[in-house]
């Protein structure tokens, strides 16, 4: 492919876009959980869930940065290197970002700074309160940029104004905006990706610290929280899939049939694997539940379901893209409910936590919602291509005048040196609190303390102590 | 009211709360390595621990409020300053990771390294700001298509540069109070000679872009002419400026911190009434401008964003009062800082 606008405008929009995904997802996840963890010790007062709490507070702290720094990115992206679209559109996309700001981003900044900052300053009522408004607020900020995405894949409530190159799409109905045929759908499911990686994320950590045998009673009871979010969430995935895929088939038959393989029109089949050949049409090394395409739609196995056929060349979605990414998100959610389900099966008859071959399961098994999250976003995405406005503009129509191939590929080569650099600092900061783990003792000095900071110590003893989000907390009295 | 006209002074409205508030924090950030002691530091960061996230998003519900009721003045703009916009965007970023990454190892390297990068994206950003505002003042070369034409040289004139020093000027003004107002003891004693200092530089450079306007930017006093009202600002202003020496001299830091948010303020309006109803000046010819009424979206998403903002805009205010509430007072290091 030649390096022009187009494609490093794309591939900039993805690096940056699944950079920025990798947090907000955890955000929310996280958020919910650190939620019930607070909810559980306003209630029973029981002292381990505090620690819990606020052990979720510092690492969520350090994933929220990372969201809000490259969310920044996304936000002026529209305008830097698709400033065409961002006229086409924004009569009606503009109001969904501009929503988000007022009334996702507000609320979860400030009641952050007391999530955060503020355990000492308000009372454990008000900071639970914030908690949950950090939590809402989080989904909050899905919702509006889910909209706004939706509308591109299935555009409803607008009518076309102008000619040419100087048309543009206006509202004439908001709600229908709002909700237009996939909106929930893809809201819900996102969130319940979201929930999913929130709780595998916490069922890795805990499942490191009972295979270390630390802190293994707070790690057993996080663990079951995040067992029955994950379980639950994991069968949620599968049925809201199901309904998106039903909608899907409807208002962008061309990005099911790229899913599936699905050249020619007829009773479509069901792949578990395969590797779509796009030239000759067909699906190389493919194992099929035979018609299984067509019984998922419609109840029956030879009711026929639109195929690529159907659409000029022209209009076509890259197949193997979408082909791959769908199926990976799908057999890593059937591997999330397997795995749930046998754990909660196990954690009943109290022989979940003996099982140390699973244990080391779930510490790499965080790794599987990240990719079915991406998975997902990138089977939606290149799914709707060549269409930017599902229908109405072409992504190839789309970019930025006045912005030329070098300026988008310099952009690129930055962004890249700085994401992997902040991945880098990111892992290494998230291991090291990990590792460090959630501060039981409540007066003590050190359990584990590293010896060459003792010096360290003795300075930072003067002033209060070190940070909340700092290392070094085990040194004075959490 | 007219819709575009309303939409017009909200986004003045979500830039003066942008420039007063990220000012103070970028502020600090520009003055961070004049303190050199690891506690003084992490005060420092801590100053402004609790609240930059929250400045910040003034600046991204203005970006989306601009691409919602103006997505012509949006895409122009931005592609128009494409580089220029992405280095703002890197400053950005290393601002938020420097504060949240820097004290959570011991290692001096480690916390050297976020240091320098907390303060070079403080004032890249801030830089990076005025520069924007000063191309805007004198004009962008804008086609009849809308589109920029001009190349990233065009963006670096002399004028748009002072404005960028000035924008620095200013905001170290305005983050040195800041830090006053949240300091004890000793620091707080260097702070003061501080104040001093980047009151003068800021005194300098304010007089300088003064006179730069007003020799290259005989336009700009056109709207002075229609509405001579408009005078008071300026007065108030001046009024403003005169007062911030006047109460560090006092010991009154509080005021001084208000005439030096009031000065932003009011530099913020003058910028805007000289620009209205424009919100681009096209330096190649003034029918290619784009206005309030031409840049805008239909007059049905203005009204149902007009929604938005009058729901809204109580509930951010409250927000802000309520945590710069629960966090006043002096900074002092705990277990919760950074
Ligand atoms: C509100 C809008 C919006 C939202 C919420 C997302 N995207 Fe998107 N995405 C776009 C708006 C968009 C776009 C601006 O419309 C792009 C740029 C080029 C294109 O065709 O669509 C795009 C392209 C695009 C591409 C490149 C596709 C291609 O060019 O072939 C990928 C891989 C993703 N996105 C991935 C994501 C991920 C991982 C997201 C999860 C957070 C996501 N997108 C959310
Ligand atoms: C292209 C689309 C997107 C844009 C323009 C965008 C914009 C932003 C911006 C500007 C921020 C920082 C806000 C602040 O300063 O506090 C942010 C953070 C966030 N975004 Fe995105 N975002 C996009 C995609 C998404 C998606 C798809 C989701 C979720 C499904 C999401 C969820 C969040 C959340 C929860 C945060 C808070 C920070 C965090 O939790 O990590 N964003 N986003
Ligand atoms: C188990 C069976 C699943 C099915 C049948 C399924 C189905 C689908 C379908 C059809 C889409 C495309 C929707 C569209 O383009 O409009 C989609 C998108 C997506 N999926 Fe799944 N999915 C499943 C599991 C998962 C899991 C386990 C995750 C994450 C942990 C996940 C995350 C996503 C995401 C983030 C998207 C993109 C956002 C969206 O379009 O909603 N999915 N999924």
């Amino acid at each position: 492919m030649d390096l022009d606008v187009l494609f490093l405008s794309r591939f900039q929009f993805a690096l940056t876009i699944m950079f920025h995904y990798l947090f907000p997802p955890l955000s929310i996840g996280l958020g919910l959980i650190m939620a019930i963890t607070e909810g559980m010790f306003i209630k029973t007062k029981n002292r381990e869930y505090e620690v819990m709490a606020r052990f979720w507070t510092k690492i969520f702290a350090v994933v929220f940065a990372m969201g809000v720094a490259t969310g920044i990115v996304m936000e002026f992206e529209f305008g830097t290197n698709w400033a065409t679209y961002s006229r086409y559109v924004g009569d009606v996309f503009g109001s969904p970002l501009a929503a988000e700001g007022i009334f996702a981003f507000f609320l979860e900044s400030g009641f952050l700074a007391v999530l955060v900052f503020g355990w000492d300053r308000v009372s454990p009522r008000m900071h639970f309160f914030s908690t949950i408004m950090v939590a809402l607020g989080s989904m909050f900020s899905a919702v509006w940029i889910v909209v706004a995405n939706s509308w591109q894949q299935t555009p409803a409530g607008y009518h076309i104004v102008g000619e040419g190159m100087a048309a543009r799409a206006e509202i004439t109905d908001f709600w229908a905006m709002v909700l237009n045929p996939s909106s929930v759908d893809r809201l819900v499911h996102t969130l319940i990706g979201a929930f999913i990686l929130g709780a595998f994320f916490v069922m890795s950590i805990m499942a490191w610290y009972i295979l270390h045998r630390r802190h293994v009673k707070l790690a057993q009871q996080s663990f079951t929280i995040a067992l029955v979010v994950g379980t639950l969430a994991s069968l949620a995935a599968l049925l809201s899939g199901h309904e998106q895929a039903n909608t899907v088939s409807v208002t962008q038959p061309a990005k099911l049939a790229a899913f599936e393989g699905h050249f020619k029109s007829g009773p479509g089949d069901m792949y578990l694997f395969g590797i779509p050949d796009e030239e000759k049409e067909l699906v190389r090394f493919g194992i099929a539940i035979p018609g299984g395409l067509s019984f998922l739609l419609h109840n029956d196995f030879s009711t026929p379901v639109t195929g690529l056929d159907q659409f000029a060349p022209e209009d076509r979605p890259p197949v193997q893209i979408p082909f791959q990414s769908y199926h990976i998100m799908i057999a890593l959610g059937m591997f999330f409910i397997g795995i749930t389900l046998y754990a909660s099966f196990l954690r009943w008859r109290g022989k979940l936590f003996e099982k140390r071959w699973l244990m080391w399961v779930f510490v790499v098994a965080i790794i599987g919602p990240y990719l079915a999250n991406q998975a997902g976003w990138v089977a939606a995405e290149v799914g709707r291509q060549p269409w930017i406005v599902y229908g109405l503009l072409r992504t190839s129509d789309a970019l930025s005048k006045a912005v030329s191939a070098e300026e988008v590929l310099a952009s690129i080569i930055l962004f890249t040196i700085i994401y992997l650099f902040l991945l880098a600092v990111w892992l290494y900061v998230m291991n090291d609190k990990i590792k460090h783990g959630p501060d039981e003792s409540p007066l003590a000095i050190a359990e584990g303390g590293k010896g060459s900071l003792l010096d360290t110590m003795a300075s930072l003893a003067d002033h209060g102590g070190p940070s909340m989000t700092g290392m070094h907390d085990e040194k004075e009295g959490n | 009211m007219d819709l575009n006209f309303f939409w017009f002074a909200i986004l003045g409205i979500l830039l003066t709360g942008y420039a007063i508030l990220d000012g103070f924090d970028l502020g600090v950030g520009i003055m961070h390595l004049f303190v050199k002691d690891d506690t003084e530091r992490r005060l420092l960061m801590n100053s402004i621990g609790p609240l930059w996230d929250g400045n910040e998003v003034w600046l991204v519900t203005f970006g989306g409020a601009m691409f919602a009721a103006f997505p012509h003045a949006y895409a122009t703009a931005f592609s128009g300053f494409y580089l220029p916009f992405m280095l703002l965007l890197f400053a950005l970023i290393f601002r938020a990771v420097s504060m949240e990454f820097r004290s959570k190892q011991e290692m001096r390297w480690w916390r050297q390294m976020w240091d320098v990068s907390f303060t070079a994206a403080s004032t890249l950003a801030t830089f990076l700001f005025g520069v924007a505002v000063g191309n805007v003042m004198i004009g962008l070369p804008i086609g009849a298509d809308m589109e920029f034409q001009g190349s990233v040289l065009d963006l670096l004139g002399p004028f748009p540069l002072l404005v960028g020093a000035f924008a620095v000027a200013t905001f170290a003004m305005h983050g040195t109070i800041y830090l006053y107002l949240k300091t004890e003891g000793d620091l707080q004693n260097r702070i003061h000679r501080w104040m001093w200092s980047t009151f003068g530089v800021f005194l300098v450079l304010y007089i300088f872009v003064t006179m730069a306007s007003l020799v290259l930017l005989p336009s700009a006093v056109t709207n002075f002419r229609e509405i001579p009202w408009a005078w008071v600002v300026v007065v108030l202003n001046v009024l403003a400026i005169a007062n911030i020496p006047r109460a560090i001299y006092l010991g009154k830091p509080g005021y001084a911190f208000i005439s030096s948010g009031a000065t932003i303020a009011a530099l913020t309006f003058l910028f805007g009434f000289a620009l209205f109803p424009n919100l681009i000046v096209s330096s190649l010819d003034p029918a290619w401008n784009l206005t309030i009424y031409t840049a805008a979206s239909s007059q049905k998403t203005l009204g149902i964003m007009r929604w938005f903002a009058i729901i809204g805009m109580p509930f951010v205010l409250s927000y802000t009062v309520a945590i710069y509430w629960i966090f006043r007072g002096k900074t002092r290091l705990g277990k919760f800082s950074y």
